[in-house]
């Protein structure tokens, strides 16, 4: 199948530090990948480069045919307000952000489908709820019925089951699984290596340095995890200019 | 004292109050909702830095063409607006963070406009910069007034979105393109006009009391955002007009007096308003069943 996604020996970091060091490879379009590694391992980052809000130190992310507007991107939960007053379904609206624009009118059919999305996680009478009143996992619910909104070609979830109760992640995994099925190209940040094992056909094991890359069962072997555990360590504050190519 | 005498006699018999109450009028409807924003944006202590900010502006307009209220508004605007921009910017490119980075400024910009007034002008004028003189609100002052508070609630009307969103999910909002950074922009321009206004009747020290009080207050009683701003707008309303009349009946000055009722109006929301008011954390009643 086509690659939606190439990486070209692409360099993502902070002040210079590497966050994603020389990483080259391709995402197949309709793939289910999990991004796994210890914290700090630059997988976020990774996301985020993809997403363009993150620019390269070195390299370059080429997206092979996808406009932004196909791309969805569900960050980690920090940068959220959740005692904002504003209500389920209007949060669940916004999906159509590249739609509606700043002053387009959500119409009846995009309402439709917003309320169609909320039932569809499981929270159909949430609508007029403030989400201040919701549980980390109902607001996560109402996250991924916003996702189902933007109705994206490439979906990329930043932790989305950290601090998440079993049943909540076995129905958002179950979405998940349902993106994949449709032939959407999904990439997943997570920590946990059974649920990767069992969900996820494809891995990418990040330590900064891309540590292996494949089939999910054969990435998360022990050996892998153990080198990628002995090279986050390897922190040095003072390290000196990287000599390596992109294409390295 | 009959009611009448208390209440609405001074407004009957005096032009300055009248003249001084559609002041109030004007400042809480521009006011209110851009004081829900700025608090829902945790910008309250920015918007009092950037109040201070005005100064110096004002104190170059005001040595340029004497008493002048549109020389000192202009000069106010274009300082306040310079301040917002370098400490955004400072914030931006640098680690410091923006609440030190608007101190840094404001502090400056205090010092530099009280150092300008007193160049050349007496303690007189020093204090009507500081603190304001709403009761010697002219026609010229009125339309402005009443100018920044059309301006504001257009403006909010076109920035709604972005902003909301922005204040809510800023990463969504960059994910989807959603120009963010204009949105604070264009906002940052509304605090900067509804706070020159409001420097005409409160001084600069004082001007920001009618934006983030009521605001402040209207957070203890209701939820929704349409709701926060009315009410933040109504409270500002009422603390304007107690206030004068406090002021009035009290022979006291006039901008502290609009301020401390609203304080007090603060103080009420913060012992009884029924959403996270102190009575309903420690006498919240039966639960509920569900």
């Amino acid at each position: 199948m086509a690659d939606i996604i190439r990486l070209h020996g692409v360099t993502f970091g902070y002040e210079r530090h590497p966050a994603v060091h020389h990483l080259s490879g391709a995402v197949r379009t309709g793939s289910l990948t999990a991004v796994v590694g210890p914290n700090g391992a630059g997988k976020s980052t990774l996301l985020k480069g993809i997403m363009g809000l993150a620019r390269p130190l070195e390299g370059r992310v080429e997206l092979v045919g996808l406009k932004p507007a196909e791309v969805a991107y569900l960050p980690q939960q920090a940068e959220i307000d959740r005692g904002f007053p504003i209500s389920v379904l209007d949060t669940v609206l916004l999906g159509h952000w590249r739609t509606i624009g700043t002053f387009g009118a959500v119409t009846a059919p995009l309402l439709a489908r917003g309320r169609a999305a909320l039932e569809s996680v499981g929270l159909g009478d949430f609508e007029r709820r403030a989400i201040a009143s919701l549980s980390v996992g109902q607001f996560q619910r109402v996250l991924f019925a916003r996702m189902l909104v933007q109705d994206a070609r490439l979906i990329l979830l930043d932790e989305p089951f950290s601090a998440i109760d079993d049943r909540t992640t076995v129905d958002l995994l179950r979405l998940v699984c349902h993106w994949h099925g449709e032939g959407r190209t999904v990439m997943v940040v997570s920590h946990d290596f059974d649920q990767v094992r069992a969900h996820f056909p494809e891995a990418l094991l990040l330590a900064r340095e891309p540590v292996a890359w494949g089939a999910a069962a054969e990435v998360l072997s022990p050996a892998n995890l153990a080198r990628a555990r002995a090279m986050s360590e390897a922190w040095d504050e003072h390290a000196g200019r990287c000599h390596r190519g992109a294409a390295a | 004292m009959s009611l009448y005498d208390l209440l609405i006699q001074p407004f009957a018999d005096y032009a300055f109050m009248r003249r001084a109450l559609v002041g109030c009028l004007a400042l809480a409807v521009g006011c209110g909702p851009v004081g829900v924003l700025l608090m829902l944006r945790r910008m309250s202590l920015m918007a009092d830095a950037m109040s201070h900010a005005i100064l110096p502006g004002a104190a170059v307009g005001f040595l340029w063409a004497g008493l002048s209220v549109p020389a000192m508004s202009l000069g106010g605007f274009a300082a306040g607006l310079l301040v917002a921009l370098a400490a955004g910017g400072v914030a931006r490119l640098t680690p410091l963070r923006e609440d030190a980075s608007f101190a840094a400024f404001y502090l400056i910009s205090l010092a530099a406009g009280v150092l300008l007034v007193s160049a050349r002008g007496n303690n007189v004028d020093l204090l009507h910069v500081l603190f304001g003189t709403i009761l010697a609100v002219d026609d010229v002052s009125l339309i402005e007034m009443a100018g920044v508070a059309s301006f504001s609630l257009v403006g909010l009307a076109v920035l709604y979105r972005p902003l909301v969103v922005e204040c809510f999910d800023p990463g969504f909002l960059r994910s989807v393109g959603g120009g963010g950074s204009l949105a604070h922009y264009g906002f940052l321009v509304l605090v900067v006009v509804n706070l020159v206004a409001g420097f005409q009747a409160l001084g600069t020290l004082m001007a920001v009391g009618l934006m983030m009080l009521p605001a402040a207050a209207a957070r203890f009683w209701v939820r929704g955002l349409w709701a926060l701003a009315a009410l933040a707008s109504t409270l500002a309303l009422v603390s304007g007009y107690l206030g004068l009349l406090l002021s009035y009946h009290g022979s006291l000055p006039s901008g502290p007096s609009i301020v401390l009722t609203a304080g007090g109006v603060y103080a009420v929301s913060v012992l009884v308003g029924p959403c996270g008011g102190l009575r309903s954390r420690y006498f919240p009643g039966r639960h509920r069943a569900a």
